[in-house]
């Protein structure tokens, strides 16, 4: 680099934090790719699961895990994070992840 | 314009929507960690390069590991991403921005950016690690974000010391706690907001930060654009982003996210024995001693004779002491050579040069801090799968 340009690149970064503010930011999202497998009860779980967050956050659990480690997962979901998911569905979700994760 | 990546990802999708597609429509966009259910998109978000995609709402974007080799300082376009609720904000004006302080203070204030970048002004290198990193290699295998090693990285931090904004509101006497919200929130009101709390002592420590700047830029929105919380030395849950609401409170916080989340055993180690549940719980605190080859990938192939291996290595705060590098699978240990020292919240780097005869190795990396703590050469277990700190072992073939 020559002299010139490392002055240049100390005067940015010296700037970089002066008395203008920053500025605006904003963004879009990128588009959610990941999607739920198909299983049984597949729509109950997309009306419940998808409101809060991405199918991803089920499709990167450890994957033969025994019913009762999904059972946990959807009562804190119920419990802890206020998901409002009917009591008849609740089985139905368990037993959708249980079968097909 | 679309950046090659981009291209790759459209044209991927493309093969989804016309009905060929599977998740190895991906293959060349992805990445696997290694265990069980590893595989991840490389996903491109605002401001960052391609990332490892855990989760895409909220996201929670992992450092592809290679990232750490490349210095001690983690750019900010490669920096991790952990979000906890899906309510982020998708657009700061940072002139409409401000930071409220109230609560058991003489003097509330709201503080614009601009007043807050009129303080005097410190700056800290200092690493962030996600209390979960590295959550994927537990065993048993616990739910969560399922990490690689990618959720940490260490910056150079600019902001205001958050004592100094503390004492300009005035705290009252007989506080006991600080607690801090961002601007992110969750979708339903019945979802417990993330908001986390320090005790008063360690918030007006002088270290603790608010800050604006990382590595010479404002931070990326992702990071917590514009004012995050920085906690030298403490696992990320406590940094909080877009901060703009600190609360100084006369007792022990008892949201959701310290009363029943992020709490670690109550033993020395932090653990329990594997499968088990412990008997009682703290909130989880200061990082545990850790280190990494950087330079040489499990299962890597090598030239036999001379080579240079590298790392990095970190704690919580009181400095890397040393560095040792095992060459046979732990049953000797060669002292590191230690890189620039950084300060004692930052990564720091080390690395030696070793002689590899034909044949497989098994290469160990330990470091001690200066207080004498180390990494155990078995993994540590807890039921949310936080503060792995095992001794890293990378196999490799010399041929």
């Amino acid at each position: 680099m020559t002299r010139s340009l490392l002055l240049a690149a100390a005067a940015i970064a010296g700037l970089a934090f002066g008395s203008a503010n920053a500025a605006p930011v904003t963004y879009t999202l990128p588009d959610e790719t990941a999607a739920f497998k198909p299983g049984p009860n597949l729509d109950v779980v997309q009306n419940n699961c998808t409101a809060c967050h991405s199918a991803d956050y089920i499709n990167t659990q450890p994957r033969g895990l025994k019913k009762d480690f999904w059972q946990a997962e959807v009562t804190k979901m119920i419990k802890v994070y206020g998901a409002p998911i009917e009591d008849a569905d609740v089985g139905k979700i368990v037993d959708y992840l249980a079968a097909t994760y | 314009m679309l950046d090659r990546r981009e291209i790759m990802k459209r044209a991927g999708m493309a093969a989804l929507a016309a009905g060929f597609g599977s998740s190895r429509a991906f293959a060349l966009d992805t990445v696997t960690l290694p265990f069980d259910n590893g595989e991840r998109p490389l996903v491109k978000y605002p401001q960052k390069r391609p990332m490892i995609g855990q989760t895409s709402r909220p996201p929670q974007l992992e450092t592809p590991f290679s990232v750490f080799n490349d210095g001690a300082i983690t750019p900010n376009n490669a920096f991790f991403v952990r979000y906890h609720l899906a309510d982020i904000p998708l657009g700061i004006d940072p002139d409409k921005f401000t930071l409220e302080i109230k609560g058991k203070v003489d003097r509330p204030l709201k503080l614009s950016l601009k007043e807050i970048k009129s303080l005097p002004a410190v700056e800290l290198v200092a690493v962030n690690q996600c209390s979960g990193n590295s959550r994927g290699f537990s065993n048993p295998r616990v739910a969560g974000g399922q990490s690689g090693n990618g959720a940490m990285g260490n910056a150079r931090w600019r902001g205001v010391p958050l004592k100094t904004v503390l004492d300009k509101a005035g705290v009252q006497q007989g506080t006991k706690q600080v607690t801090f919200n961002g601007m992110d929130g969750p979708v339903s009101d019945k979802t417990p907001d993330f908001v986390k709390a320090l005790d008063i002592d360690h918030a007006r420590d002088g270290e603790v930060m608010l800050a604006y700047g990382m590595n010479g830029e404002y931070l990326p929105i992702l990071n917590g654009f514009p004012l995050r919380l920085v906690v030298p030395g403490y696992y990320g849950t406590y940094w909080v982003k877009h901060l703009n609401e600190i609360t100084v409170i006369d007792n022990i916080f008892d949201g959701f996210w310290m009363k029943s989340a992020y709490r670690i055993p109550d033993t020395p180690c932090g653990c329990v024995e594997p499968g088990t549940a412990p008997k009682a719980t703290i909130p989880i605190n200061r990082y545990k001693v850790r280190s990494f080859i950087t330079n040489v990938a499990d299962g890597a192939k090598l030239k036999p004779g001379a080579t240079t291996l590298k790392g990095i290595a970190f704690d919580g705060g009181k400095g890397i002491k040393e560095v040792a590098v095992s060459l046979d699978g732990g049953k000797t240990w060669i002292p590191a050579k230690l890189g620039k020292d950084l300060g004692k919240y930052s990564f720091r780097e080390w690395k030696l040069p070793v002689k590899l005869a034909a044949g497989s190795h098994e290469l160990k990396v330990r470091a001690t801090n200066n207080a004498g703590d180390t990494q155990p050469n078995e993994p540590l277990w807890n039921p949310a799968g936080y503060m792995r700190n095992v001794v890293e072992t990378v196999r490799v073939t010399a041929a």
